[in-house]
């Protein structure tokens, strides 16, 4: 049996299902298209079920592909628990209606009740199933409160006989409803909806968006130096290095296999930077030095989409993000690919033309550092001093809005004007967001881990080899000719193809200037992205447009390396 | 601009704070059909929250909803204004 949880965006639809279905819930793609779906299992008496979390839709006669694929889904469907948001009666009720017609058994789920409350709205529960004629439970999917009741009325779930209607016809029957089931009553706005006004207007707009801006760079790194500070680095230094020098001198403290494992000695001693053995800067980098951002970055992030911040600042950067080609939602793939480009280039989906996800995913892949990047950006620039950091991020950020420019004057096609809902500001619940995180961080972790190891095994048999003398002595007259780098540096600009992170930290071995470090961390960013961000790359634009996105991607690289070699 | 009771004019050229109920949607059968799944419908009454400067998008609450509409868009959405 399949169940289906069906209903607009934005109504609790997701968190709902987790509710459902615990955490093992499997992300699959609709064949042919670009949307996903998640698919998990819940009990239902004695037997296994299966539940499908639909890509949210407003009807079931498509707008968008999403919607196109929401319609389908619900074809093999047999039960429809229909999501509606209890503050948002009227329009949620279409989509109900749209869903007796096609003749499934449905049950109302009717969340977000505790918010009809303090929302000044009061619905008659009873009143609406009467004349909807199928079972509606009044569900907080956020805290949990209904759900048993809503598992134990799955069966009564009704398909009453309905008359097919026209979509006037429709929103007639959806206005009587509401009106015989709904009261409102006047209240007055709490802060947070008076916040959520004030966020959207112009000039405390603007301002609240820099002030939001600014300080989640600042939380982002006092979370991040403090992880680092307070647990790992004592870690690794007092627990993990000694540990390692036991192995190093079992090994007898060199040959091959001494390298790969534990790595170059520097005056005796591990270096977690500069070893680079799998055990010693494989484990160092990922653990030590990214995920403390990597978390703290996401802790931020997660907070402000919960809250319902990000569609406000789509709407304010709106102007901005025409210029390159873009509208404002674009700021929300822009945003993750802070953290990693490769949910970026996925979230680029959420863009309506072929020409806006081109641009999006071409400037993410560029101008976009990672988190992984950025915490080694600042380890080792920041450690020349912070206006060097300020010149990295300064320069990807002018790189990002004049390649913007120019992909908006020379791509074709036209990029469709923002329309999007409003969400009003939620107060994110500990529980939903720790299990966001949990999944986030793991991914970073199956992604990242072996990866890095992979690398550095790559890198110490390279060396072991000679082949890596070729390869820099080949590409030498660019690093070193335009980007004013010592040879060496074309095997970290190599490695920056499996993981950046590890790249910037091969860097760090070279004794660079700080100008040298700048360009190095700039080239670093701009230049072909990490394997798993160029996989992702040539799955969402197809061969050709991902190599064209290369093609810029590589002069963009040498113009600005170049330049940057003149300035500095 | 006139912003006397019973004019009709475009949402984008409403002010902020104005109320008005939709008279029409001047755009194809996608158009009103995007707008009325998100509740802006013929008949709807409709209040404008901000504007971006430089035509920027407009920003509207219908019902309990609040949707943000491009420029373009919303120069196409006719109301007429209530009285004060």
């Amino acid at each position: 049996m399949k169940i289906l949880l069906m209903g607009n965006p934005n109504v609790g639809k997701s968190v709902l299902f987790s509710r459902l279905t615990g955490v093992k819930a499997i992300v699959s793609n609709y064949p042919g298209t670009t949307v996903d779906f998640t698919k998990g299992f819940m009990k239902l008496g004695e037997d296994q079920v299966e539940v499908i979390d639909v890509p949210g839709t407003y009807t079931l006669e498509p707008t968008c592909e999403a919607e196109q694929v929401a319609a389908k889904m619900l074809m093999d469907g047999d039960i429809v628990i229909n999501v509606v948001d209890a503050t948002n009666l009227e329009r949620n009720l279409y989509l109900t209606l749209e869903l007796l017609e096609r003749q499934k058994p449905v049950i109302v789920a009717l969340n977000m009740w505790d918010d009809t409350k303090h929302r000044g709205i009061d619905i008659n529960v009873s009143k609406l199933e009467e004349l909807l004629k199928v079972p509606v439970v009044p569900t907080v999917a956020l805290t949990g409160e209904g759900i048993k009741e809503l598992v134990k009325r799955i069966p009564q779930a009704a398909s009453p006989p309905q008359s097919l209607r026209t979509p006037d016809e429709r929103w007639a029957v959806v206005g009587r409803v509401a009106s015989q089931v709904q009261m409102r009553y006047h209240r007055h706005h709490t802060l947070l909806e008076h916040l959520g006004d004030a966020s959207i207007k112009p000039v405390p707009g603007l301002l609240i968006a820099a002030m939001v801006i600014f300080s989640s760079f600042i939380i982002v790194r006092f979370i991040g130096e403090s992880l680092i500070t307070y647990l790992a680095e004592p870690f690794f230094n007092k627990v993990w290095a000694p540990l390692i020098m036991r192995l190093s001198d079992l090994l007898g403290s060199s040959g091959l296999l001494h390298d790969i494992l534990v790595g170059k000695l520097i005056n005796g001693e591990i270096d977690f930077t500069q070893s680079f053995g799998v055990l010693s800067t494989g484990v160092f980098i990922p653990f030590g030095a990214v995920l403390p951002y990597v978390l703290s970055f996401y802790l931020v992030l997660d907070f402000l989409e919960d809250l319902g911040y990000l569609p406000r600042l789509a709407v304010l950067l709106d102007n901005l993000m025409h210029r390159v080609g873009l509208h404002g939602y674009a700021i929300i793939p822009t945003m993750l690919g802070l953290g990693c480009n490769v949910p970026a280039i996925l979230a680029t989906r959420i863009l309506e033309s072929k020409r806006e996800r081109f641009i999006a995913a071409t400037l993410i892949s560029i101008g976009v550092p990672c988190a992984a990047l950025q915490a080694m950006i600042f380890g080792l620039v920041g450690a020349q001093g912070m206006e060097y950091v300020a010149m990295v991020y300064g320069t990807l950020f002018v790189v990002w809005a004049v390649l913007g420019f120019i992909l908006n004057l020379t791509v074709k096609g036209f990029s469709p004007e923002l329309l999007i809902e409003i969400p009003p500001y939620r107060l994110p619940k500990l529980r939903p967001s720790i299990s966001k995180l949990r999944m986030r961080i793991s991914g970073f972790l199956r992604e990242a881990v072996p990866i890095v190891f992979l690398g550095i095994f790559i890198i110490t048999l390279l060396y072991a080899s000679g082949v890596f003398d070729h390869i820099a002595s080949f590409f030498a007259p660019v690093v070193s000719g335009l980007f004013g780098l010592p040879k060496e540096a074309v095997s970290a600009i190599a490695i920056g193809f499996l993981r950046k992170d590890m790249a910037v930290g091969m860097l760090g071995t070279l004794s660079l200037s700080a100008g040298q470090l700048v360009i190095g961390s700039v080239v670093l960013a701009m230049f072909f992205p990490c394997i798993a961000s160029f996989v992702i790359l040539a799955r969402e634009l197809g061969t050709r447009d991902m190599l064209k996105a290369t093609g810029i991607m590589i002069v963009a690289t040498l113009a600005v390396g170049g330049l940057l070699n003149l300035l500095l | 601009m006139d912003t006397k009771q019973g004019k009709q004019i475009s949402v984008a050229r409403m002010a902020a704070g104005q109320s008005g109920t939709v008279l029409q949607i001047l755009g194809g059968y996608g158009l009103t059909r995007r707008l009325q799944a998100l509740g802006v419908r013929p008949g709807k009454k409709l209040t404008k929250i901000s504007s971006m400067f430089g035509h920027g998008p407009v920003t509207v609450r219908v019902d309990d909803t609040q949707i943000a509409i491009g420029f373009g868009m919303a120069d196409k959405i006719i109301v007429e204004l209530d009285s004060r």
